[in-house]
């Protein structure tokens, strides 16, 4: 790290400048930024592990973030647990898919971005600032994007303005848009979109929201190779977090596991869940 | 060709401190104390937006005395610091001795080459698991640090509220004797410059030992006047936040409302956001 050492602070920390850790950052420690080493050249794609498929729901109230525990290096599985949904602040939550490593640093960027915002300011950002403050860390994953490392998020959180959940979505040039009632991203997202249409209702409560993020996740899991489905042998669970007026809660996995092998016996002899 | 005057060091720095005193000494002044379960933070402040006590990191809390806009310009470059720090590394690893440390020097740079040294007077404290831990730093306009067991008194008339606080406080008050003791001790003694503080003309927070994660909470409303209350039973900040939803920066509700709140305290425990649930 390169705070200054016998000569105090730097200039860079006394300037008055904007309230955003991520400009300086750039400023200051440009090395550490989510991406730096796509920026420093080199040609040719890289081959790194890559998260899977998140799932969004809205309900009434509030919104819910789900994604398996996958993530995988070609058809190698990388690792079995990781974490694909985070708490962003009280308030939103972001779960990831795509090259896992870069993610997760722009995760950790963006949970700093929001802290440090509401600390200078004394104020929270609004949703709709935040989403515009993950689109440019998207954006700034430009050239590592080009070169493999892609990563797409699913920005959720609660707009007390309106007493809603809300979802937004992004591509790899930093265009942020808004997802009306559920989506999914990540290589299993096509499965799981399927099954939110199905299964999706206006109205739901938060229950109902979670066992439909579920079991769109398990039907995920069932056509696509790189998205992992209920381990019931180890106990991995999807992670699941719910963003209402009260915050941001992590579900606990005694009631993941509880759906999950609800869901389990439902299929049993019925693999499509038809109903 | 004219010759500059010569001026001795020892005038150049007595006449820079004399006027840095000066302008710290017109400000009102501020009281950083520890209690039985935290550190509390007390200043005259009639302005509810433009704060001198705020909040650093998770356990790290600052208070400043002097000219708004240095002791401003000084809190911002310790989140910088601190959020930097914490980034790069863990946020178990962000300290206020690392904070005093960078606070001194810049000061103290400040202090010989700038062409004005800063009118201000700064705390900087870091609540530990038990009392004994805590670590309260005072920095002054030159650079000079000192580590203060207990309390800190600051800005203003500073020395006869030290002197007191050396006869008055003791570790095992609780908050609210603590809050009610500095406010005394900011209203002045009887008669000449004598004035009645009320909640309005503070700015009150804490740094709660009990609470994980983010420990730092400003106290108004309700709460505030029932601690400053002599009558009232209150003692003690809730370890909960207040229920209504946004900002968790203020508590003003003496008992929290037994309505659904967020299981998850605020903040995260780590940087790496592979490690932040705990189960």
């Amino acid at each position: 790290m390169t705070v200054g050492h016998g000569r105090g602070l730097p200039p860079e920390f006394l300037a008055p400048r904007s309230s955003s850790f991520s400009e300086f950052l750039a400023l200051r420690a440009p090395e550490l930024l989510p991406g730096a080493l796509g920026r420093a050249g080199g040609e040719g794609t890289l081959e790194a592990p890559h998260g899977t498929t998140i799932v969004a729901v809205t309900f009434a109230g509030g919104v819910l973030l789900a994604g398996d525990r996958r993530a995988t290096m070609g058809t190698f599985i990388a690792n079995r647990d990781m974490e694909k949904v985070f708490a962003a602040d009280d308030y939103s939550a972001v779960g990831i898919a795509g090259s896992a490593g870069t993610a997760i640093e722009i995760v950790k960027l963006f949970q700093v971005e929001l802290e440090h915002y509401e600390k200078i300011e004394g104020t929270l950002l609004s949703l709709e600032g935040k989403a515009n403050r993950l689109a440019a860390m998207i954006r700034g994953n430009l050239a590592n994007a080009l070169r493999g490392l892609t990563v797409l998020p699913v920005f959720t959180g609660y707009d007390p303005d309106d007493g809603t959940g809300r979802i937004f979505s992004y591509d790899m040039t930093g265009g942020c848009y808004e997802e009306q009632r559920h989506h999914s991203v990540g290589s299993g997202s096509l499965f799981a979109r399927g099954a939110l249409k199905k299964l999706w209702h206006e109205g739901m409560d938060e229950e109902r929201a979670l066992s439909v993020a579920v079991e769109a996740l398990y039907d995920a899991a069932d056509d696509d190779s790189a998205t992992g489905g209920p381990d019931l042998g180890r106990s991995i669970w999807p992670t699941c977090a719910v963003v209402t007026e009260s915050g941001v809660r992590f579900v606990d996995d005694g009631r993941l596991e509880e759906l999950a092998r609800q869901i389990v016996e439902a299929r049993r002899g019925n693999p499509g869940g038809a109903r | 060709m004219t010759m500059p005057m010569y001026v001795s060091p020892e005038q150049l720095m007595k006449d820079r401190a004399d006027f840095a005193r000066k302008g710290i000494a017109r400000g009102r002044s501020v009281i950083v104390a520890s209690y039985a379960t935290g550190i509390a933070f007390v200043a005259e402040n009639p302005s509810r937006t433009l704060h001198k006590v705020s909040e650093l990191y998770d356990r790290i809390g600052f208070a400043g005395a002097g000219k708004y806009n240095e002791f401003e310009n000084l809190r911002v470059a310790g989140i910088r610091y601190a959020d930097l720090r914490g980034y790069s590394y863990d946020r178990s690893d962000v300290t206020a001795r690392g904070l005093a440390n960078a606070y001194t020097q810049t000061l103290g740079t400040i202090f010989t080459q700038e062409s004005k040294p800063y009118e201000v007077e700064i705390a900087v404290a870091q609540v530990g698991s038990t009392q004994d831990t805590d670590q309260i730093y005072r920095l002054t306009y030159d650079g000079s640090v000192t580590e203060e067991r207990g309390f800190v008194a600051m800005g203003g008339t500073s020395e006869p509220i030290a002197t007191a606080l050396q006869q008055q406080w003791s570790a095992d008050l609780p908050l609210a004797a603590v809050l009610r003791l500095a406010v005394s001790l900011l209203e002045g003694p009887e008669g000449e410059g004598h004035r009645d503080l009320t909640a309005a003309d503070l700015e009150v927070a804490v740094l709660d030992r009990r609470r994980p994660r983010r420990t730092f909470r400003r106290l108004g409303g309700p709460l505030l006047d029932a601690l400053l209350d002599e009558a009232s039973a209150t003692e003690d900040v809730p370890t909960e936040d207040d229920s209504r939803p946004g900002l968790h920066d203020t508590l003003t509700e003496p008992t929290p409302s037994e309505t659904e709140r967020s299981e998850a305290p605020t903040g995260h425990p780590h940087s790496n956001p592979q490690t932040q649930r705990e189960d």
